[in-house]
């Protein structure tokens, strides 16, 4: 399996994506800003960073690069793309999820371990998962407090689209302990926690992290990849 | 032909007065420049000379003495590059090497905080970069006044949220440093920032312009009138009483992380193209210390047009331009061949590149501007700067001070006393929890963070397939400096270099930022001289070279200087970073067991201090021998696979050890101490470990010590969830918790 990582101007965990693709198997590609190419990638993670400076507002330029304007209707037709921390708000910029991210409530850039409660299990990134478990995965963000309007987080909730919940509470001031939500379809996952920091004890907090690469990897192995369990 | 002050109008008009006091400079230099050109300096040339000959960037007051510093170099079979480059490289094996540094950024950082914390990351960021080295980590060594003035509320927090902002921007993992408050740094913080970077061997890039006929290529951000002076005018005189706070605020630097980050990732793929012949950061003294240096380290000289300069204020004047710290800018000699190529990839990362000028034959930096020449002087003459042999003088108040030893305190008898001592120590903002700091850094971007704060030292794995890794820790102790500089310098070497034995890794370099008061003051120089001498020294007899460093002056307000505050640095290489302990109890039933010798040694220490606010009497005694036998000792055991934690003693002693120790691992301990009760808990005496031992392993780790010499007591066990001290007293770690981490959110929110 071949999973594009995308590096902005700015991209900082790029890197660590890469890795944690290599960790669960598959091949990482990496996918440059200004390219209007996908390179026939079979999923795509967008990575952590402060991408073009985090200017104007964070992941509002991203959505606009090149690559976006690939990436962008691929999602919408079923391709699995998972958004990390600057991935997840250029998912919500690019409007393939709903909602923002806002200031961090105590208006300061917060890294933590924390724990993360798999609520969905259902989609290709957190199959591997069972729901329920909790995670040991760290957070690391300035702007990762999700606020949506009341109706679109009920809608969430009752549609079980929230992925992944902060289990003691979140950090950051994100509305109802979101910590990660994915589309209608389940292809498209963003959470601002970094699973690609927690894939192996020696260099993270544990490895609970991996089962997002191990769990895509396997979905592509089996069938039905991109519809809905 | 504009109205600009030219070598023609100046060789014309030598009677013009020239503001050569408001830039920094004495009567005596500005005589010297004027003997060298055999006219006046052009005012472009005057503001060259200025910085180059400031404090900051010619080290004109200190070199005398770090000249000692040199041979410890000649020692070394690891070092690439040593004192003189932008920074030293160290061989660390399987063809790698590594450039690393520490610099100071105290003067901005008082001044604007959050700014001139941000730009002290960026410049020595550039630093390794200019190397040829990817920088893969940084560390911060912060002072501050009293963590309770109203200042420090000020500055600490600004220091700190831009030292996140910026580091955390550029994708570089923060993995330790220092925290510490003295009211002598309540006027005049510091903050020093350290760079790690990593290349292979044949990656080295030089500060050279050579090759006649190539181009000088200025790249990255735009030169705009931000930090003009900064190294002359601000971080080379002391604050005034109003603190300086207002009128210097223009001397500071703006930084775009992102800028920065997007010229690193650039500079990587011009060096892997092979494309720079000489590339040179853009810092203190902006393009007149990077063409001054490149020029004088080349075999030629160089010609600079100006005008090709980018600026973002078209009103800047030639000396405004030369003068300017703008950020994030670098430039490099190229050739003429390989330019098309260079400025492609400069494109590809939005970085802004302009040809501004070329190498030439004749040995002069020439410079023009709207077609007149500005400068045109020999560059030598620049970027060697003069020499002062100031006066220095033992303090007069030193005798007195060494006299009024601890011996006097009150000592705590009971075991309730020594309990209450404990927790009172813990919760001192020296000494607690440093997470309301460390939260805001991002330590494990770039995934190879193995150890990073609250550990002794940082830890990188270098290598996936091999597990070959870095250990880096810096430590500084005013008090035991002030006390005695020299033996205060090397205690701070010890402690650094024990540190980084505690991952695991053998001590292999050196770095220093000296950070002290006025040169003019002669008790000020020989605190300086003492302290370099104890460096030299030092590192002579451990063997570990130095291979670069900072010399930070004029941290004082009117007539109070800082307690002299040399920060070390040392590197270390890991064999194998999976086979490192950690500093927590993490094994149930390991064997706790005191490693060196404890004396009844409280001069300077965390106690007194806490306690009683006394400094007086001796630091405690070095013994470097001691030293290197418990490092080798650590570093086989944890390679033997035999330690479950490795934790060094300083600041607070055993009792502060085990506590964080305990708080680490989440694992209680139950020790039993023999002798005085108060000494073994809270001597600072050097040369010490604690270390816990694999359950099944306790016999051979015991035969090991006794091989390498060291004295190893047996304390007790890890385990429960108490820290308890035979039957002197018990705490249980959520009381010892609660008391640590309540420190600092209580006071900065």
């Amino acid at each position: 399996m071949r999973i594009g990582v995308v590096t902005f101007p700015g991209s900082l965990d790029d890197t660590d994506a890469a890795r944690a693709v290599r960790y669960a198997g598959a091949e990482p590609v990496s996918l440059w800003h200004s390219d209007r190419d996908l390179r026939g990638v079979d999923a795509v993670v967008l990575p952590g960073g402060f991408s073009y400076g985090d200017y104007l507002r964070c992941g509002a330029i991203a959505r606009f690069s090149p690559v976006m304007g690939e990436l962008i209707p691929a999602a919408r037709a079923g391709l699995p793309v998972l958004g990390i921390c600057n991935g997840f708000q250029i998912l919500c910029e690019a409007h393939l999820l709903p909602g923002a991210l806002t200031r961090n409530a105590g208006l300061r850039f917060i890294h933590a371990d924390v724990r993360l409660a798999v609520t969905d299990a259902r989609t290709p990134w957190t199959a591997g998962y069972s729901a329920g478990q909790v995670l040991n995965v760290p957070v690391k963000n300035g702007e990762g407090a999700f606020v949506a309007d009341e109706a679109t987080l009920d809608e969430l909730e009752r549609t079980g689209r929230v992925v992944v919940r902060y289990a003691d509470g979140a950090p950051n001031g994100s509305a109802r302990d979101i910590a990660g939500i994915c589309n209608a379809e389940g292809n498209v996952v963003g959470l601002m926690p970094h699973p690609e920091h927690a894939i192996d004890p020696l260099t993270g907090p544990s490895a609970d992290g991996l089962g997002f690469f191990t769990s895509i990897v396997a979905a592509f192995a089996g069938a039905g990849l991109g519809a809905r369990a | 032909m504009s109205g600009e002050d030219t070598i023609e109008v100046a060789g014309g008009t030598p009677e013009t007065a020239q503001p050569f006091k408001e830039l920094g400079l004495t009567e005596d230099e500005y005589q010297k420049i004027r003997d060298i050109l055999g006219r006046r300096p052009t005012a472009a040339e005057l503001a060259l000379y200025s910085v180059m000959w400031s404090e900051h960037c010619s080290y004109k007051s200190s070199k005398v003495h770090l000249r000692n510093l040199a041979p410890t170099a000649d020692q070394s079979q690891y070092l690439l590059a040593g004192i003189g480059a932008n920074a030293g490289v160290v061989d660390i094996g399987q063809g790698y090497a590594v450039t690393f540094k520490i610099e100071s950024h105290n003067h901005p950082s008082f001044v604007e905080p959050h700014q001139g914390a941000a730009t002290g990351i960026g410049g020595i960021v550039r630093d390794i970069l200019a190397m040829g080295a990817r920088p893969i980590a940084v560390m911060d060594a912060l002072r501050f006044g009293p963590a309770d003035a109203h200042d420090t509320a000020r500055v600490l927090p600004g220091v700190v949220s831009g030292i996140s902002f910026y580091g955390n921007c550029l994708g570089l993992p923060n993995i330790g440093g220092e925290l510490a408050f003295d009211a002598s740094y309540a006027g005049n913080p510091l903050v020093n920032a350290l760079c790690v970077g990593l290349m292979r061997h044949d990656d080295l890039k030089a500060a050279v312009a050579t090759g006649l006929g190539n181009k000088v290529i200025l790249f990255g951000s735009r030169t705009g009138p931000d930090g003009v002076g900064g190294a002359s005018v601000l971080a080379s005189a002391t604050f005034g009483d109003d603190g300086g706070k207002s009128a210097k605020r223009p001397s500071v630097q703006v930084g775009d992380p992102f800028m920065e980050k997007l010229l690193v990732e650039c500079c990587l793929e011009l060096y892997a193209a092979d494309l720079v012949e000489g590339i040179q950061d853009l810092g203190a003294a902006g393009v007149a210390c990077a063409t001054t240096e490149l020029a004088a380290g080349g075999d030629g000289g160089m010609f600079v047009d100006m005008d090709a300069i980018p600026l973002r204020d078209p009103n800047l004047t030639p000396a405004e331009i030369l003068m300017s710290e703008s950020q994030e800018r670098m430039m490099a000699v190229v050739k003429p061949k390989r330019v098309d190529a260079f400025l492609a990839i400069c494109r590809k990362w939005d970085v802004e590149a302009t040809v501004i000028g070329e190498v030439t034959g004749d040995g002069l930096l020439t410079m023009t501007w709207r077609g007149g020449t500005v400068v045109k002087i020999p560059p030598q003459t620049a970027a060697d700067g003069p020499v002062y042999q100031r006066p220095y003088a033992r303090p007069d108040t030193l005798d007195a001070l060494q006299v009024a030893g601890p011996e006097g305190l009150h000592r705590p008898a009971d075991g309730a006393a020594l309990r209450d001592t404990l927790l009172r120590l813990l919760g001192s903002p020296g000494l607690a929890d440093k997470r309301w700091v460390t939260q805001q850094y991002d330590s494990l971007v770039r995934g190879n963070t193995v150890l990073a704060m609250p550990e002794d030292g940082g830890l990188l794995r270098v290598a996936e397939e091999t597990g070959l890794g870095i250990a880096l820790a810096t430590d500084g102790n005013g008090r035991y400096c002030t006390l005695d500089p020299y033996q205060g310098t090397q205690l701070m070497l010890a402690e650094a270099y024990r540190n980084v034995a505690m991952t695991g890794a053998v001590p292999v370099a050196v770095t220093n930022c000296l950070n002290f008061g006025s040169p003019e003051d002669p008790a000020v120089m020989w605190q300086l001289a003492e302290a370099i001498r104890g460096l030299a020294d030092g590192c002579k007899h451990l063997g570990i070279p130095v291979t670069g460093g900072n010399v930070s002056l004029y941290n004082q307000t009117g007539a109070t200087a800082i307690h002299p505050t040399p920060v070390i640095g040392v590197l270390g290489v890991h064999e194998d970073v999976r086979r490192r302990p950690g500093a927590g109890f993490t094994v149930d039933g390991a064997q706790v067991v005191l490693l060196g010798t404890t004396r009844d040694e409280f001069g300077g220490s965390a106690w007194a201090d806490v306690v009683h606010q006394h400094l007086g009497g001796r630091p405690p005694a070095v013994d470097l021998d001691a030293e290197r036998k418990l490092a080798s000792l650590v570093v086989a055991a944890a390679t033997e696979g035999l330690l479950a934690s490795a934790h060094d003693l300083s600041d607070g002693g055993l009792a502060i050890a085990l506590a964080e120790a305990c708080l680490r691992g989440g694992r209680g301990v139950v020790v039993s101490l023999h002798g005085d009760q108060f000494t073994e808990l809270f001597s600072e005496s050097a040369g010490r470990a604690v270390v816990s031992v694999i359950p099944g392993r306790e016999v051979e780790f015991g035969a090991l010590a006794e091989e390498h010499d060291v004295p190893a007591t047996v304390l007790g066990v890890a385990f429960g969830d108490t820290l308890t001290v035979g039957d002197t007293f018990q705490i249980p770690l959520p009381e010892l918790e609660r008391v640590w981490i309540g420190t600092l959110p209580a006071i900065f929110g």
